[in-house]
């Protein structure tokens, strides 16, 4: 998916000269290399300092440029967090903060480089917007909607290398909605990043079963489609949430804020990370797996 | 402005001026930072007025206050300009008004928010990058407190500014020696000499009286220009009125009364 970001970006900074990256001493790969040696003075690296990355993207913004902040998604929200709220969201400026590799995908680098919480904290900031692609072809259309909007500042949490692509016959992309990478009757299983490779797994697993399934991506976080996730609850028996984060303040703890409000009468099953740092490694799977995350797990439990 | 047009008695009737007006403002409210305010008005001043071109909403030049709390100084120079109004000023920190103790972008004249410490340095590295990318000349001008120099923030953005030979950036510091629990050259020692970490960090520098205002503009027109600015400016914590200079207590007090006429006295004495 960081190849598809920098490709994408790199079209887009082609056709915008407002368009700038700040990196933190890592770099999405593919097409960037292109744009720093095309773009010099478009691609700013400020080195292990994450704080100044957003601090300069501000300044970059304030004078009417469509700048990028990136780096591996603990460093770039967690560290610089003050200067994403106070620069970023109080003066509502177009930057586009990306994490890379959220979630526990560095699954052996340990706790400090797992990005569980990141979707509630982005969330809990007045105008921040939240976007996470669930495949490489997703990530186009954010980064392209990131580069061009002007409504305020944009968590966009990416994964990073390996992603399938699983939206090829989906729905058009819209910010702001419910994206139906399937519809069924029966059971609906909302996800989004790149968890949604495993939702599409045990979607075809019930599937196979003979269950009639509609799989949702939730690409946009915030604003969420409160109207589309209504729906969703009163058009299905059962609705499944599946998220790579933590219980509190994401998808699953929002769609069942949702449920009470209009009082869905669906049954409701909700799967998260943990709430806890563990100190687990091997794969991505493993790691979800030890958090109660895999297909034969959450199969068990939705019956 | 060149040095040659400078105008010393001009420069000295306008900071009697804005401090005469931050101390009118001081007897609306119940707080408010007239010591930091009164430390650096004479580099305020000469920023807007003698530095940069066109002063206002129509200069190719930027102002950022970074020492946000400072931005009574900026209020009252803004007005005297004629980007804020009398009226804006007297709503001051009122329900009616669009003012704060801290400065907010959105209104005139007002470039950033600032106010948390340690962000404007950064964000004046922001603009300069894209006032070179636009091939624009504007210079980016900026006022830091030497507390915000414990901020690691700052120095991340003073390592970036001479790494990308950024020669529009004009920072000053207003080095009045005071933060809220002390004077910074004993609770610090070890920040100083200052001038001397900014010129290993690749800047150049000058070390003037913060409060003599031919030293100020001289300071800036006689840069060589081929890196960043710092200029150090030994400073005065409430400089101008007695009973405020050096007492930590006037970092956010409002002056009584009688406090409130001898300060007037006071600065009537100097004109």
């Amino acid at each position: 998916m960081r190849n598809t970001f920098s490709e994408t970006l790199y079209a887009e900074a082609t056709a915008n000269p407002d368009i700038y990256i700040v990196v933190a001493d890592i770099s999405p790969a593919g097409s960037m290399g292109k744009f720093s040696s095309e773009y010099p003075e478009r691609f700013i690296n400020v080195g292990v300092a994450e704080q100044s990355m957003i601090g300069i993207a501000a300044g970059l913004a304030l004078k009417g440029c469509q700048p990028f902040a990136y780096t591996i998604a603990t460093f770039s929200l967690y560290r610089p967090f003050e200067m994403i709220r106070d620069d970023l969201c109080y003066q509502n400026l177009p930057v586009t903060v990306v994490g890379m590799g959220a979630g526990v995908i560095y699954s052996t680098l340990g706790g400090t480089h797992h990005t569980q919480e990141d979707i509630a904290i982005a969330s809990a900031l007045p105008n921040m917007q939240v976007l996470a692609p669930c495949d490489p072809l997703e990530c186009i259309e954010a980064t392209r909607w990131c580069a061009k909007q002007k409504n305020g500042p944009v968590y966009l949490r990416i994964g990073k290398a390996g992603e399938p692509v699983l939206t090829a016959n989906a729905e058009p992309w819209q910010f702001g909605k419910l994206r139906y990478l399937r519809r069924g009757r029966d059971v609906c299983i909302l996800t989004y990043g790149v968890i949604t490779a495993m939702a599409t797994d045990i979607a075809d697993k019930l599937a196979a079963q003979g269950r009639s399934v509609s799989l949702v991506s939730a690409h946009t976080l915030k604003p969420l489609d409160r109207e589309g996730v209504t729906a969703a609850l009163q058009r299905h028996g059962h609705v499944v949430v599946i998220e790579e984060h933590a219980p509190q303040g994401g998808l699953a703890s929002q769609v069942k804020q949702i449920a009470w409000d209009v009082r869905a009468t669906c049954r409701l099953d909700t799967f998260t990370l943990q709430d806890a740092f563990i100190h687990n490694y091997g794969t991505t799977s493993d790691l979800l797996a030890a958090h109660g995350l895999s297909p034969e797990l959450i199969l068990a439990k939705i019956g | 402005m060149t040095q040659a047009s400078f105008d010393p008695k001009a420069a000295r009737s306008r900071c009697q001026g804005y401090r005469r007006r931050i101390l009118d403002i001081s007897q609306r409210v119940s707080a408010l930072h007239i010591g930091g305010a009164f430390s650096c008005t004479e580099i305020v001043d000469a920023i807007y007025n003698d530095l940069m071109r066109k002063p206002g909403l129509s200069s190719p030049d930027t102002f950022l206050m970074s020492k946000g709390h400072g931005c009574m100084i900026q209020y009252v120079v803004l007005e005297s300009l004629g980007v804020l109004t009398r009226a804006d000023l007297d709503a001051y920190c009122t329900p009616h008004g669009r003012l704060g103790v801290h400065p907010d972008y959105g209104n005139p004249g007002i470039e950033a928010s600032t106010g948390s410490l340690g962000h404007g340095l950064s964000m004046v590295v922001g603009m300069a990058l894209a006032e070179r990318g636009k091939r624009r000349d504007g210079v980016i001008y900026t006022v830091l407190s030497d507390g915000e120099t414990q901020e690691g923030s700052t120095w991340e953005a003073v390592l970036m500014a001479s790494s990308l030979k950024l020669t529009n950036i004009v920072a000053f510091i207003d080095n009045n020696d005071f933060q809220s629990l002390g004077r910074t050259s004993e609770t610090h020692p070890s920040l100083y000499p200052l001038a001397a970490k900014f010129d290993a960090f690749g800047w150049e520098t000058a070390e003037i009286d913060g409060h003599d205002s031919a030293a100020i503009v001289r300071a800036v027109t006689t840069r060589k220009g081929d890196r960043p600015l710092m200029v150090v400016a030994r400073t005065t914590k409430g400089k101008g009125v007695s009973y405020m200079e050096n007492a930590p207590i006037w970092h956010y007090r409002a002056p009584n009364k009688d406090e409130y006429a001898q300060a007037l006295r006071e600065l009537e004495t100097q004109a």
